[in-house]
């Protein structure tokens, strides 16, 4: 930290100032903006949508679109101001000196060119290299990020690669002309979770072995501790905390960063231990800032006077760590203000949803001549294969798994979306695994319900959020009293917590937030006896997740509703679920209580599922256990153990040649597995907490 | 590829055999109104008893279907009833004829509206695009025959610069051609000139452009290499249909410059009840149309390397 300042700085912004320029007027996204970044350091750019920093990158990239303009600052790269720099020169910079890895990479790719012809571009344009040097060194690089069999991918389309694979192809496409500053927007976003920490590993490594300096931009926090040295805040356009990953983890200064920390739940401890506590309100839209602090309206340290005068500014508070708030002397740093009190946890009650032996498999049909000569045309993709579990009255229990294990295709044999192939579910002593939706009671559906993950796409655009509501309440109360459905609908709209007059809105005048309460109120709307969440948050931004989540445990809880919450975030299933199923490849791996799951002894999968989540907390050590392989292909899964080809503990060919038996305590923990319990129960946890802080 | 291939050509049989089948129906389920047709409308039951049955008439419905399609797949398309000619004796020339006019068209259609769709859509909201995409409005919402005439009274009747009629009775004239293709080519470059600009437009914003453009790529390479494949694809399937069109849009621009077209002949044969002109030309603008679906497909395939590679 010492020679930070004599270091000559790679890229330093000062004063930086973006607008949009729209009908509106101008929007302005980024203001007052500073930030410097040494040769091979990595700085975390951190925030909730719409926080501008995305366009803090694109803004280094010159890259704005036709509306967006640089209004104010410089951007020194190399002590070249990129803000007046010339159409050529810029290009000759661009994705050779500072180059870019994208949030989404199957669209970051161009889907009508292979893989070689994109990569060797850069070598082409950039160094005036030969057809073959261009070939050969983007080869290797493809080695580089690890991906196996480089010359068949160098002709290969995008398409044909997972996502794991496309993200590490703009990867060696960004680190082929040796860049000095890498921009990562996003880059594992939409990836799951042991695939982004193969890909956050690469980056780490990569980074260290071309002394690269890398912008790190995430929502994610626990990502940027495992990735970053410096961490900025960025909070309605402007940065309001920046720091060392220690200083602003440990002690974080800024209001909205001590709620940021206080909305994710990490998977080390539980909602007994640690409640989430939501920031209240919203983002306000860029018109809408208020005068001075932009979180004033958010805050609870919000002293009239100070916080609403214009134009605040960063505070320098030692050791390079920097504040953009009036009272931090005030605050006191480690002042965890829960209000909601912990809650006991609930004893549970009868059984309500009883899953026997669930399978699930899909035909395809296979016309090329090769399988016509091998009699094999019709192979079955096994999406659910002998689920077995139970879930109780006012129990959550949660279902975890990659995409692709088969976790929604349950959810849609459950709801009579899909019907089963064999075995059964019972619900309320009925088998419905055969039940398609159509065929259901009105009653057998009105008690059955979910909350689906994208709640942009499940409401219908024309319809007032009270007509939508309205018309669950019709369809399962068969009531057809205008004013008792009405007042229905305002008990409904109570219960999420929206403002009553909402009733009359249309989806698109509500933020995801609102959307996904308006869509926990549909499912509610019949007083369902259990409810199935499909990723309820996974498309929210923290604060507003941590907000819905909370909402939906307390309904649950009221309502003594049994909860089947699918989802990938393990952080978030440590804290809401009393329950923990593990599934991989149409299997349940691992089921037990949630306190039994995430501690030894775990099945191998659940060890690295675990390892592989990024944890927002320095206090906590993680053992790192990095999946090798992709998740084989359903239509042909491995003949014994379905974890064998890519598990750190394989034993050996027997994990190959026969399915492993069921492990179970008298509990009702069972780990499907060839390894004795008593030997995974002496493998160390993933997640250890230290408790002194002895260093500061 | 190769299976691609005769599966879609299998499936244009049977389309075509379908379509067969309800053009039969359509036209000679009465054979009342055949015989009428052929025979006129002057003369007695009797000689229409006779006709019907000297041409195997009173057969069962299938028999008969069987041996018009046979007529139709050996090249027998039976006789004019207007000319008393074979009706191939006059059906291909007019085809050949309304194929120059067609080639002629799409010869400059083609290039024109590909190249001001990309040049309007590689800078959305540009001075080009605003310029390229008024002028495509206004050249389509003008119907053929208005700027037919138009062209005439200027080319024609004002400058003297161009025959006003494509007869072609003096021979093969190709300054007699300048005018139908223009018109044609007013009308519907305007339209395809709108998609190749949507779908470049689309095509500049994705993700995948940045990319290039961030890669530091010099912009006509990110044009010609990234963007131009991408946004072929939607065009390209429109101007298949344009051929389609072309095969019965021309009547009007055929009819106005006096044309011995496809166009004229349907016409015609449609006015005079020229019963068997009238199925083969049906059954050739079916072909047409099937065909340049099927090739539209395959276009697809080869473009679009994610169709290509399942």
């Amino acid at each position: 930290m010492e020679n930070h300042m004599t270091r000559q700085p790679l890229l330093e912004i000062e004063n930086l100032a973006v607008s949009y320029f729209t009908r509106a007027g101008e929007i302005p996204a980024v203001a007052d903006f500073n930030l410097r970044l040494d040769a091979g350091e990595a700085v975390g750019l951190v925030g909730e949508s719409g926080c501008g920093k995305t366009t803090v990158a694109m803004a280094i990239m010159r890259y704005l679109g036709g509306n967006g303009r640089i209004v104010d600052g410089s951007i020194r790269f190399q002590d070249r101001d990129l803000t007046t720099m010339g159409k050529e020169e810029l290009r000759q910079l661009r994705g050779s000196a500072i180059a870019m890895v994208y949030q989404e990479p199957m669209a970051a790719l161009n889907p009508s060119m292979t893989i070689g012809a994109q990569l060797m571009e850069v070598p082409r344009f950039h160094d005036g290299a030969t057809h073959a040097e261009a070939y050969e060194r983007s080869r290797e690089l493809l080695a580089d990020v690890k991906l196996a069999d480089s010359a068949r991918l160098m002709a290969a389309y995008p398409h044909q690669l997972s996502g794991g694979q496309q993200q590490r192809v703009v990867i060696a496409m960004a680190l082929l002309s040796n860049p000095k500053l890498l921009l990562l927007d996003e880059p594992t976003t939409a990836l799951d979770v042991t695939v982004e920490a193969g890909i956050v590993e690469l980056i780490r490594e990569l980074a260290q072995k071309y002394g690269t300096g890398m912008l790190y931009i995430s929502h994610n926090l626990g990502l940027i501790r495992d990735t970053c040295d410096r961490v900025c805040i960025m909070y309605s356009g402007r940065a309001v905390e920046m720091g060392s990953v220690r200083q602003l983890f440990e002690q974080p200064r800024h209001p909205y960063t001590q709620g940021l920390f206080h909305c994710i739940a990490l998977p080390s401890t539980d909602k007994l231990a640690r409640p989430l506590k939501p920031i209240r309100g919203q983002l306000p839209l860029p018109h809408q800032r208020p005068p001075g602090c932009s979180f004033a309206p958010r805050c609870d340290h919000f002293a009239a006077g100070t916080c609403d005068t214009p134009g605040l500014k960063m505070h320098e508070i030692g050791g390079g760590h920097e504040v953009r708030c009036e009272r931090w002397r005030d605050i006191d740093k480690d002042a965890v203000t829960v209000t909601a009190p912990a809650e006991a946890a609930q004893a549970v009650g009868e059984e309500v949803i009883s899953v026997n032996d669930l399978s699930k498999y899909y035909a395809v049909r296979d016309r090329s001549v090769a399988a016509m000569i091998t009699r094999r045309r019709v192979r079955y993709v096994k999406a659910n294969e002998s689920l077995t579990f139970t879930a109780r009255e006012g129990e959550t229990v949660a279902i975890v798994g990659e995409s692709g294990c088969g976790k929604s295709t349950f959810a849609k044999v459950l709801m009579g979306l899909e019907t089963a192939t064999d075995g059964a579910i019972e619900f309320q002593g009925k088998d419905i695994a055969n039940t398609d939706v159509q065929q259901r009671s009105r009653k057998q559906v009105s008690a059955l319900q979910m909350v689906f993950q994208n709640p942009f796409d499940t409401l219908n655009p024309s319809q007032s959020v009270g007509s939508q509501i309205g018309r669950v309440i019709r369809k399962f109360d068969s009531s057809t009293d205008r004013s008792k459905v009405r007042s229905r609908v305002v008990e409904l709209l109570d219960l999420v917590k929206l403002p009553r007059d909402f009733m009359h809105r249309r989806p698109r005048q509500l933020s995801g937030g609102q959307k996904q309460r308006v869509g926990i109120a549909r499912a509610f709307a019949g007083n369902p006896s259990a409810v199935v969440a499909d990723e309820p948050v996974s498309a929210l931004d923290v604060s507003v997740a941590a907000a819905v989540t909370a909402l939906l445990l307390d309904i649950q809880r009221r309502n003594r509703t049994t909860l089947l919450f699918i989802s990938h975030d393990l952080g978030v299933v440590r804290y809401l679920a009393d329950r923990v199923v593990v599934m991989y490849l149409g299997r349940v791996m691992e089921q037990g209580t949630t306190e039994e799951v995430f501690s030894p002894p775990y099945h191998p999968y659940t060890e690295a599922l675990l390892s592989a989540v990024p944890v927002a907390d320095t206090r906590v050590r993680k053992k790192r256990i990095i999946l090798e392989g992709t998740l084989p292909s359903p239509l042909n899964p491995p003949k014994g153990c379905p974890f064998a080809s890519r598990c750190q503990r394989k034993i050996g060919d027997i994990c190959d040649t026969t399915p492993p038996p069921v492990l179970a305590s008298p509990s009702g923990h069972a780990i499907a597995c060839h390894i004795a319990l008593a030997e995974l129960a002496e493998v160390e946890p993933v997640f250890t907490v230290e408790q002194a802080d002895a260093a500061e | 590829m190769a299976i691609l291939i005769l599966k879609r050509i299998g499936t244009m049989a049977l389309m075509m055999l379908v379509v067969s089948l309800i053009v039969f129906l359509l036209l000679e389920i009465d054979k009342e109104s055949v015989a009428v047709k052929v025979l006129g409308v002057f003369t007695t039951e009797e000689q229409r008893r006779l006709w019907l049955e000297a041409n195997g008439y009173f057969e069962p419905l299938y028999l008969r279907y069987f041996s018009w399609l046979a007529g139709f797949v050996t090249g027998d398309l039976g006789e004019s009833t207007v000319f008393r000619v074979p009706v191939s004796e006059i059906l291909w020339p007019r085809l050949a004829n309304t194929a120059i006019l067609g080639v002629l068209a799409m010869l400059v259609l083609i290039p024109l509206s590909l190249l001001l769709g990309v040049f309007a859509g590689m800078r959305e909201g540009s001075l080009q695009d605003r310029a390229i995409s008024v002028v495509s409005i206004i050249t389509t919402s003008v119907p053929e025959f208005a700027s037919g005439i138009f062209l005439v009274a200027v080319f024609v009747v004002g400058l003297h610069l161009l025959p006003g009629t494509s007869t072609m009775i003096e021979g093969f004239d190709l300054t007699q051609l300048v005018l139908p293709v223009a018109v044609l080519v007013i009308y519907d470059f305007g339209y395809v000139t709108r998609m190749t600009r949507a779908s470049m437009a689309e095509v500049m914003m994705t993700p995948y452009i940045r990319t290039a453009v961030l890669k530091g790529l010099p912009f006509r390479r990110v044009i010609v290499r990234h963007a131009l494949r991408n946004a072929l694809i939607a065009p390209f399937t429109v101007i298949m249909l344009q051929i389609n069109w072309l095969l019965s849009g021309v009547i009007v621009v055929e009819l106005l410059f006096a044309y011995k077209g496809f166009g004229t002949l349907l016409l015609e044969a449609a006015l005079n009840g020229d019963i068997f002109v009238i199925e083969a030309c049906t059954m050739v603008a079916v072909f047409v149309a099937v065909a340049t679906q099927t090739i539209a497909d395959l276009g697809y395939t080869l473009l679009n390397p994610r169709i290509r590679f399942t």
